[in-house]
């Protein structure tokens, strides 16, 4: 064969092997498939742990009882023990050693995701005790006369 | 060169049998690939809403988003929550502004005030990735940047990812969007760094009212699994056969 058609040749030959050489540098090793599906399974094996050690930031209220008894066991007791403390206060990592003191949600906002009316029928936001916003004492913070950690009582 | 029938046939079969099995029937696994199988095959994560129970307070979105370091104020979710009014016309009202992270606490959908006496039902579907058995989001990932665990969840390789966006336009559910801050592609991964480590995610650990909550399906003891096998639960998108695990009970045919 002529040398001007081998020529080309050669440099697809050789681009092929630069690729490939270059491939065993640059993926990692443990790139492969791991399970049984090349479809679904191909992927960086160490990824996974990189996820599992993604940072936790809410902590539960097993973390905040150890300072907080006395709220918690408020909290425990009332209508609103459901509730998360990390809902209201936002999440705990970090606190009390760097983030010396949480948010405290006192938005009117924030209670009313709950307890605004909507006349719903048959709907589980009808059964929970709920005012219209635009009726029942507009744009006051509800905290000041509900206390959030057991709605029965006053805030002292 | 002579050869016998008899040896003619032995080798014609040694033959057919060399070519016939594969070398990776030959393949062991290291002590440590075995064990992996071995606890994989313990848990599959599947997750169960309850839309009866969902009063629509948006906390499980509040909760993801500073949980997983999505931009608060980015209008990007891992898990949302839609309403759905459906009035006495036949009318859908559909929203979700801002994937109902701050709640839903007027009447108001879409700039349009709906009249209480004209809703015949209403009702708040949470909805996050299905970690579905058949990934079509995975298919079509060009690098390999994103693929199913062993407990059926699947993640996204932060680092091998090029963001292209193939994964976006493919899930069925719309559950993947594009990560303002590490330009990849993100979704909701059942907050994997929560349930390996034995905690619930932080959206079923923010719901007041069990209306979300994760199983393992392979475990036949689990209170979650149980109810996900022996109660009515549906799925969403099933004819796209991509087999989701986030179960619904109360679904409505006006849900898509």
């Amino acid at each position: 064969m002529k040398w001007h058609v081998l020529r080309p040749l050669w440099l697809a030959i050789g681009l092929v092997v630069v690729i490939l050489i270059a491939r065993q540098f640059l993926v990692p090793d443990d790139f492969g498939v791991h399970g049984e599906s090349f479809t679904y399974n191909f992927h960086r094996l160490s990824n996974v742990q990189e996820w599992k050690d993604f940072p936790v930031k809410h902590l539960g209220r097993e973390s905040c009882v150890e300072c907080h008894e006395e709220n918690v066991t408020v909290l425990n007791a009332s209508p609103h023990a459901a509730i998360e403390c990390e809902n209201c206060h936002g999440p705990a990592v970090g606190h009390p050693d760097d983030v010396e003191f949480l948010p405290i949600e006192r938005a009117r906002e924030h209670c009313l995701r709950c307890h605004a009316s909507l006349d719903y029928p048959n709907h589980a936001r009808s059964e929970l005790p709920n005012v219209r916003d635009r009726t029942h004492k507009r744009r006051r913070e509800c905290v000041k006369c509900h206390y959030p950690h057991d709605p029965r009582e006053k805030p002292e | 060169m002579s050869c016998s029938r008899r040896d003619f046939l032995k080798q014609a079969c040694g033959g057919t049998l060399a070519s016939v099995l594969p070398v990776s029937a030959f393949t062991f696994l290291s002590m440590e690939e075995a064990r992996a199988a071995v606890e994989n095959a313990n848990v599959r994560w599947a997750f169960l809403v309850d839309t009866r129970k969902c009063v629509g307070c948006g906390l499980c979105v509040k909760a993801c988003k500073n949980e997983n370091e999505i931009p608060y104020d980015a209008p990007v979710m891992r898990t949302w929550v839609e309403r759905y009014v459906i009035t006495n016309d036949g009318t859908a009202h559909i929203d979700s502004p801002m994937g109902g992270r701050d709640g839903f606490i007027d009447n108001v959908i879409n700039g349009e005030e709906i009249d209480p006496d004209t809703i015949d039902k209403a009702f708040f579907v949470p909805k996050l990735c299905n970690q579905c058995d058949n990934p079509p989001c995975v298919q079509v990932c060009p690098v390999g940047a994103t693929y199913q665990t062993g407990d059926g969840v699947v993640l996204v390789d932060r680092e091998w990812c090029i963001g292209c966006g193939y994964c976006i336009m493919a899930c069925p559910y719309g559950v993947r969007f594009f990560h303002p801050v590490h330009k990849v592609a993100d979704k909701c991964n059942f907050c994997y760094h929560r349930i390996t480590k034995g905690m619930n995610p932080a959206c079923v650990e923010s719901c007041a009212f069990d209306a979300r909550r994760i199983a393992n399906l392979r475990d036949p003891d689990d209170p979650v699994t149980k109810i996900i096998t022996t109660e009515r639960v549906a799925v969403l998108k099933d004819e796209y056969g991509t087999k989701p695990h986030v179960f619904y009970i109360g679904l409505d045919e006006n849900v898509r």
